[in-house]
């Protein structure tokens, strides 16, 4: 046996003759963004702790064409999309699981229109599925027991999907005590990154979308901002470092706040 | 009697269908710029989402207090107007209060809870004109209201103000005419409201008190009349758009954008997956996205036209909040402007639509539409279900594929995105590295402890 765990591959599986339960899609965040990958890390642990079988696609994945598509170049997304489609399909896929409410919803809403047709979770719906399957069982307590945690809706899992109660059933499930911003669920603030923002600078204003979000998320006075997002993490944490509070506040992801109550170290 | 005011009423109301029926058609047309979207699939669902949001105003209960006197109002409204039957049958026949005998107690009953209504509506309106003018509010006193949108918002409210004093004062001195036992006039045992004003013109005498009545009601009939026109010159039209397009509303996922079948098809031959589509009529086509009013749908120019100002959306918007130029509301605004331009010109024998200018442009600017987060706010704050959003992407559609003209940034995301298959330039090779991370001992199954 050897020292490093190997991720599962499409490819492996498939080599093997076998067909995995699920595919866990990356996403560009999960792969490239240093801070994002320990969240992809953390669902990885977490999968295979409890024993999921499921595959990446590793080096054939790529980009879902969100970005692209909500900038206005539909060519683009179309290309990425019927080719992502062709992959796929290749594999026989029929259930996907992502991290990115981004990548959640473009091949959960806009895959079917280009022939694609899977059955799509955002990770934090598996994860609370898991949770109440008994699969998951929270150890609870330690540095995390009582303290209050704030939870930022993503705008493409909330309004877009309306995927409200899973990750409040996990910060439930974490024993920790949930305090709302003024501004939540339905009436979320964006993070500011949506809609393809993510990848230039912020037009003309008096001030950042991020740190108009991260103010209120912390006057609820919750020393852990829970996300769902790779993009609402990335803005949420350069929100708190702005407001110099990143020594006391933590942005942290679903999936990383259950690995380490699983104790599975980052 | 003369039956000249009969004639007179004849006149008036014949001459307001008429201009309504013109004003409707007009409304119609300039609609119909746009182009057509078969939107009728799930009544059930369209029927439902109407009965919820027009017709039980679901959504404006997010802000109690403005929602609790808007439906006053908009209850106040839709009763009242049933009292306009029997004006225009009075008009009509020259008959007085006909449905009085009929309906007897039930119709004393009837006015009084119109009365009851009419001063609710008046309260309710001068609660509003302080809200609107004396108080602070961001989105009542945006840029974009200043001039006729402002002006248009207060003429609406003193307009109601005055009609409900109109009723008043007819029920007040036509109680007085019938206690006095003029002739014709039905004493309806005390009215609830009205009782309250007749201090203030029991001293006229029966002749100037008929001149009063009579005035009142020709005002209150007349008004009505105009308002109706007036209506269709106004913001306020989503008192009857609220319901088509509550309708018409778009019930796929709100992160669901809609695809475009022709960019597939050419994709799709592009990538060898089907032959290349027959060159049909090339013109037929248009354009990619939308430039002007005629490139979008025309649920969304009714949406448009259905939109109050309110300014919800532009209260919700993150770009709007945080100082940004853009205004979902004023990208309403300026869509209904352009096609009341283009219709205008078109119904003066113009070419309204190739007059040299366009939405995007000359209304709405790049810095606008660049603004969206796409975090659809503004769609799930609108009162009546309208989707700026949607226009804001046909708007960037047409501008990355048509002009190549994205912000530089979003330019090089598009090229990464096609040599590297991920947004940043990272070499696709390195999409796998992540793996190397995962350590043996946090990986154990815990399934056979």
């Amino acid at each position: 046996m050897s020292n490093t765990y190997q991720v599962p591959t499409m490819a492996q599986k498939a080599a093997a003759g076998e067909t995995p339960e699920v595919l866990f899609w990356v996403g560009c965040a999960g792969s490239f963004d240093e801070r994002y990958q320990a969240v992809t890390l953390a669902f990885t642990k977490i999968l295979t702790k409890v024993g999921i079988n499921f595959a990446v696609l590793g080096e054939e994945e790529t980009c879902t064409g969100d970005p692209a598509r909500r900038a206005g170049n539909e060519f683009l997304f179309q290309m990425q999309a019927i080719s992502n489609i062709q992959v796929l399909d290749g594999y026989g896929i029929k259930k996907i699981v992502t991290a990115c409410p981004h990548c959640f919803n473009t091949l959960k809403n806009e895959y079917p229109a280009l022939g694609g047709n899977y059955e799509v979770m955002h990770h934090s719906q598996f994860l609370q599925g898991l949770i109440q399957e008994g699969k998951i069982v929270m150890k609870g307590g330690g540095e995390y027991k009582g303290k209050r945690i704030t939870f930022h809706d993503s705008c493409y899992l909330g309004r877009a999907n309306n995927v409200y109660e899973a990750p409040r059933e996990i910060i439930k499930a974490l024993d920790m005590e949930l305090v709302e911003m003024k501004r939540c669920r339905s009436k979320g603030l964006c993070c500011g990154a949506g809609g393809a923002q993510m990848f230039k600078e912020p037009e003309k204003g008096n001030k950042d979308i991020n740190v108009e979000r991260t103010e209120e998320a912390l006057q609820t006075g919750a020393k852990t901002i829970a996300v769902g997002c790779p993009f609402c993490l990335t803005m949420m944490s350069d929100g708190v470092k702005n407001k110099e509070q990143e020594k006391q506040v933590q942005v942290l992801d679903l999936a990383e706040l259950i690995a380490r109550d699983q104790g599975l170290s980052g | 009697m003369s039956s000249l005011p009969q004639i007179l009423f004849l006149l008036v109301l014949g001459a307001s269908g008429y201009i309504l029926y013109k004003r409707i058609s007009y409304l119609r047309q300039t609609i119909l710029l746009g182009k057509p979207l078969a939107r009728n699939d799930r009544p059930r669902e369209r029927w439902k989402t109407m009965a919820l949001v027009a017709f039980g105003q679901k959504k404006m209960f997010k802000r109690v207090g403005p929602a609790l006197l808007h439906l006053i109002i908009y209850v106040s409204f839709v009763v009242i107007n049933l009292e306009v039957l029997e004006f225009i049958i009075d008009g009509l026949a020259g008959t007085h209060r006909i449905f009085a005998p009929f309906l007897a107690g039930f119709y004393t009953l009837a006015m009084n809870v119109f009365e009851v209504l009419a001063l609710g509506v008046l309260i309710s309106c001068v609660a509003f004109l302080v809200r609107r003018n004396g108080m602070k509010v961001p989105r009542l006193s945006s840029a974009e209201l200043k001039g006729w949108p402002k002006l248009d918002a207060n003429l609406i409210l003193w307009i109601e103000i005055v009609l409900m004093l109109a009723i008043l004062t007819m029920n007040a001195s036509d109680q007085l005419l019938a206690y006095r036992g003029v002739e014709g006039y039905i004493p309806l045992g005390g009215l609830w409201i009205s009782s309250s004003l007749q201090g203030l013109f029991d001293g006229l005498s029966s002749s100037t008190l008929l001149l009063v009545e009579r005035g009142a009601w020709w005002f209150h009939i007349l008004g009505i009349l105009g308002f109706a026109i007036y209506v269709t010159y106004s913001k306020h039209l989503h008192i009857f758009l609220a319901f088509p397009n509550t309708w018409y509303a778009n019930l796929e996922p709100q992160g669901k954008i809609p695809n475009m079948e022709v960019v597939t098809q050419e994709v799709k031959s592009m990538l060898g997956l089907q032959a290349t589509p027959e060159p049909t009529d090339q013109a037929d086509i248009g354009r990619f996205g939308a430039k002007d009013v005629p490139d979008l749908s025309w649920v969304q120019v009714m949406n448009a036209f259905s939109c109050t100002e309110c300014g919800r959306c532009t209260a919700e918007c993150p770009a709007n909040l945080t100082g940004k130029k853009l205004s979902p509301r004023k990208i309403m605004m300026d869509t209904r402007d352009r096609a009341e331009e283009i219709s205008r010109a078109n119904a003066a024998g113009k070419d309204g639509v190739n007059d040299g200018k366009s939405l995007l442009g000359d209304y709405i600017s790049q810095e606008e539409i660049n603004a969206c987060t796409s975090c659809n706010a503004c769609v799930e704050a609108c009162p009546v279900n309208i989707d700026p959003l949607s226009i804001i992407l046909e708007l960037r559609r047409y501008t990355a594929m048509e002009e190549s003209g994205s912000p530089a940034q979003w330019n090089a995301m598009f090229q990464n995105i096609e040599t590297s298959f991920a947004p940043w330039k990272f070499p696709p090779t390195d999409r796998f590295n992540w793996a190397a991370k995962v350590n043996q001992e946090d990986t154990k199954p815990t399934t056979n402890e």
